[in-house]
């Protein structure tokens, strides 16, 4: 019994979403009777299985529902968005009532009788004898209130369900009278052995052409009725099918390899077979696991109605690449966070029909879906033509919410600002409403994606609309990866986690230095933060090595190179869970399979980045802070950057002055009216020796054997290069040194630089240097 | 319907230090020998690694570990007893197979008290053979390690 209730929900809550999207197309076409008798049919079905259960309440629901649509279908009621809200409330109702049923096998006690009246309410609309509802004698009489034109049918005919009987076609058709009709299905009843047009035929109430072409109609509409040539397979089954074939194909590289070797044998072409059909099998059961985005997509037309309809807007929406496949867990995985941004977009995105009309644009507001592959990803948009972000709006209330600085807010250009949206706990709604505002979702949107390996843009222009554009991998059974090698063990690292490989020339101790305590590379002018792996699973660090290979990895904004032993290939792996008793250990996130039979572990690149502490605040250490896509916090802590002048003399600047740490050689310096300049990003910067503005020694720009260490100052939007003997530490400035004064850092005497007045030094050869880049040309 | 209660079990029988255990047969999925185990660095001390068992990833747990016996000689081969727990398939390291035992249930006790606290933890009880006592392994206990733990306390 359990098992026909499972299938009896399964199958009934698959019609019940289908309903949702009948009942969204009939409310554009109410005169569509397909649809109609579909919407019918389904509601139909569930009401005779629950007879047959024994689910009293859910059968009255499924009843009522049938009785206003048998209305609708006799055009005794025209659909009303009225008539569309009950229906789909008799939808939802039986949701969940099915959900119920589900989990407990027993039908539960929800309170319907309030649906059961609207119902009864609008269905008496079309029938002015009814009598008024009373859902007293309702509920104890479920049964007796049927009437004539839905109780089970008269035809004894069971091939034959409700609405394409022949009798039913020629009335429609107009071929034949309905009480004509009803007579000859009442001699049907009494024993008349001829099917029903024949006897029509011979009492001349129509011509026996007239019932061939009913006939045909009929043929036509139930072989268009869905042909079972699906079966149902537990997801279980499929991914135990989906983990054999990746073993199958690791088999298989063995195999091929081994007859490569021995080319003389006479398995090569068994091998090569072996080769194919595999290959084949893989990608036949990888698409077992496919499902059309459209799948999803379906219930937002009923999300987007709804919200609408409160929100008293006009949308319409247009669905694009609906067929676009993915696997069934990131199907899964992406439902929430699109339903959300759907949601955002209903609610922000698009204005009200008033607004619209004032700026020229159709009344009705469109959202766009559009799904596509692009190179192994799929990518799907969702946009609006609505009025677009405001960015300065959004740096306002970021502000005023003290989520970021004034500094910072600031130096925000209008695309940082906008990514403002996926900051934990912001909202720009005034007030909170049912539907949005309370600052939870777009940051958890953000982290949902990411999470399945996938990223999301929003790009936005004023009045004309917003995209948010999500990218995901098109499965997470099969990832391409990095294999590498660390203390005796392979590890694999996520293809999407990673930037770039480099190996450094310089043994460690020349190539890695320490930035206030931890250890760093400059890759291109940005110190990037090193973790050893060595060091994170607990093993001795390698110190003599001559280079030091180096995976520079992503994990969330935060950018920062691991250390490895060894770096292997890049390869598909299968992609298998950790074992209870692993799980614990935070470094990975799961196993797999390599193809010599060994299993390899997959590191958790975003906990190493954490396990490591390179939490969100320190960010990609690219000091003067926001560049693309981070979020500026924790940038103007206070934080001085410490400064070797030579000759035991030092200096310290506010962190947050210094925009870059840089190395120049002698060659690269030229002078532009006798102020040593160099080309720096496309346009010419000032070298200002800081030892000699201070009247502290100076330095021989020109001539010097090793490369000039440069703090890029950045003073009122223009950067000048501050050439120093060396960059020593950054220190915390709890508020006890003060700027502007000598102060005794790390027990030494140090000149803390107050960066106003060390503007007014060197304005007035900032003004000389920019008329010289004015005037430059190359 | 007729509930019959079987008087005996047959149990496949391993020694583990100076422990001789049993474990159901039905439980047993497989006994294997020379397994590649791969580390997993920063795991529970009783996780040996991780075998591949036809594509299946499963851990090996080694039962001297858990039982706190004295570790196994280098060199020395132990025998992979894969077993399931909660539908996941676990490797059990032992010393050596024994053999498959007929007991008797009228011959099980309760692990008296003079077995050791760690030992006690991990078994359900004890069948008197005629010259031994034989523990029945709890698969479940023994498979389901501390979460807090870490190697750095241990090491």
């Amino acid at each position: 019994m359990d098992e026909i209730i499972g299938e009896f929900v399964v199958e009934s809550m698959e019609g019940i979403d289908r309903l949702d999207q009948n009942l969204i197309v009939l409310e554009t076409d109410p005169k569509n009777h397909g649809i109609l008798d579909d919407i019918f049919r389904t509601l139909h079905s569930i009401k005779g299985a629950c007879g047959f259960l024994d689910f009293a309440t859910l059968e009255k629901v499924a009843h009522r529902g049938e009785n206003l649509l048998s209305l609708l279908r006799e055009d005794v009621l025209d659909v009303t968005p009225e008539i569309t809200d009950a229906l789909l409330a008799t939808v939802d109702a039986i949701r969940a009532m099915l959900e119920v049923v589900g989990e407990s096998g027993e039908e539960g006690s929800q309170d319907v009788s309030e649906l059961l009246i609207t119902l009864e309410r609008i269905a008496a609309q079309g029938d002015p004898n009814a009598e008024p509802a009373d859902p007293n004698a309702e509920a104890e009489m479920p049964q007796e209130d049927g009437d004539a034109t839905n109780d089970a049918p008269a035809d004894p005919d069971a091939a034959a369900t409700e609405g394409d009987r022949v009798g039913d076609i020629l009335t429609e058709t107009g071929e034949a009278d309905r009480v004509d009709v009803e007579i000859a299905a009442k001699e049907q009843e009494l024993g008349d052995q001829r099917p029903i047009g024949e006897i029509l035929v011979d009492e001349k109430k129509t011509t026996p052409a007239k019932v061939d072409e009913a006939l045909t109609k009929q043929a036509e509409t139930r072989s268009s009725a869905p042909v079972d040539s699906t079966i149902r397979v537990d997801v279980k089954l499929l991914d135990k099918l989906m983990n054999l074939v990746g073993e199958l194909v690791l088999t298989r590289n063995q195999i091929v390899e081994l007859a490569d070797n021995h080319p003389e044998e006479h398995f090569t072409p068994t091998a090569h077979s072996l080769n194919l059909i595999t290959s084949e099998l893989q990608e036949g059961v990888m698409k077992t696991r496919m499902q059309p985005i459209g799948n999803l997509w379906a219930k937002l037309p009923r999300v987007v109605r709804d919200l609408s309809r409160q929100m008293d807007k006009k949308i319409e929406i247009e669905m694009d690449g609906a067929d676009t496949e993915l696997d069934k867990t990131i199907i899964e995985a992406i439902k929430d966070p699109l339903t959300h941004i759907v949601r955002n977009t209903v609610d922000h995105g698009i204005e009200p029909p008033a607004d619209r009309l004032a700026t020229g644009k159709p009344e009705a507001g469109v959202l766009r879906l559009k799904a596509s592959h692009e190179g192994g990803l799929v990518t799907i948009e969702i946009s609006d033509d609505g009025a677009g972000i405001d960015a300065a709006r959004l740096k306002a209330k970021a502000l005023k919410n003290g989520q970021i600085s004034e500094e910072v807010a600031a130096k925000m250009s209008e695309t940082e600002a906008l990514y403002l949206i996926f900051m934990p706990g912001f909202s720009t709604a005034e007030k909170v409403s049912a539907v949005s505002g309370r600052g939870v979702g777009m940051d958890v949107v953000k982290t949902n994606i990411e999470r399945i390996g996938g990223t999301v843009e929003v790009r936005t222009e004023m009045t004309v609309g917003t995209t948010f554009k999500i990218k995901i991998p098109l499965t997470l059974a099969i990832i391409p990866a990095l294999t590498i090698r660390c203390a005796g063990s392979r590890f694999a690292i996520p293809q999407v986690n990673l930037l770039e490989l480099v190996r450094t020339s310089a043994p460690r101790s020349e190539a890695l230095e320490d930035f206030h305590g931890t250890p760093v590379f400059r890759l291109r002018g940005r110190l990037l933060p090193i973790v050893d792996l060595r060091e994170q699973i607990g093993k001795p660090c390698r110190e003599n090595e001559r280079s030091v290979n180096i995976v520079v990895l992503q994990a969330d904004d935060v950018h920062f190179g691991l250390v490895v032993d060894e770096i292997l290939d890049t390869q598909e792996i299968v992609v298998k869970p950790l074992c209870a008793q692993v799980s614990s250990v935070p470094h990975y996130s799961g196993s797999t399979t390599m193809g010599d039979g060994r299993v390899a572990l997959i590191l958790d690149v975003m906990n190493l980045a954490g396990e490591a502490g390179l939490g969100l605040a320190s960010k990609n250490y690219d000091v003067a802070g926001v560049s693309e896509g981070t979020e500026p916090e924790d940038l103007d802590d206070g934080t001085i950057l410490l400064l070797d002048l030579g000759g035991e003399k030092r200096a310290a600047l506010p962190l947050r002055t210094v925009a870059r740490l840089e190395k120049f050689s002698a060659q690269d310096i030229e002078t532009a009216k006798e102020q040593p300049v160099v080309q720096y990003r496309g346009s010419i910067m000032p070298l200002i020796d800081l030892a000699a503005m201070l009247g502290l020694g100076s330095h021989d720009m020109q001539y010097g054997e090793r490369p000039l260490s440069v703090a890029v100052y950045n003073h009122e939007g223009n950067e000048v290069g501050l050439v120093v003997d060396a960059i020593l530490d950054i220190v915390d400035n709890d508020g006890q040194i003060d700027t502007g004064s000598a102060s005794v850092i790390r027990g030494k005497v140090t000149e803390v630089i107050n960066p106003e007045a060390f503007g007014h030094i060197y304005n007035h050869r900032i003004e000389e240097i920019q008329a010289v880049d004015a005037g430059a040309s190359w | 319907m007729v509930i019959t209660i079987p008087s005996s079990r047959k149990l496949c029988t391993f020694r583990v230090g100076d422990l001789y255990l049993g474990v159901d047969v039905l439980d047993v999925q497989e006994v294997l020998y020379h397994q590649e185990i791969t580390e997993v660095p920063g795991s529970h001390e009783t996780v040996s690694g991780l075998i591949n068992l036809r594509g299946q990833v499963a851990a090996a747990l080694d039962l001297r570990v858990r039982f706190q016996l004295p570790v196994r000689a280098e060199g020395v081969q132990p025998v992979h007893v894969v077993v399931r727990s909660n539908g996941e398939a676990v490797s059990l390291l032992v010393d050596e197979i024994i053999d498959v035992t007929d007991v008797q249930v009228e011959d099980f006790e309760e692990a008296p008290d003079t077995v050791p606290a760690a030992t006690r933890e991990l078994i359900k009880g004890a069948y008197k053979l005629k010259d031994q006592l034989l523990f029945t392994l709890d698969i479940d206990r023994t498979v389901q390690l501390d979460p807090f733990f870490n190697p750095e306390d241990h090491s």
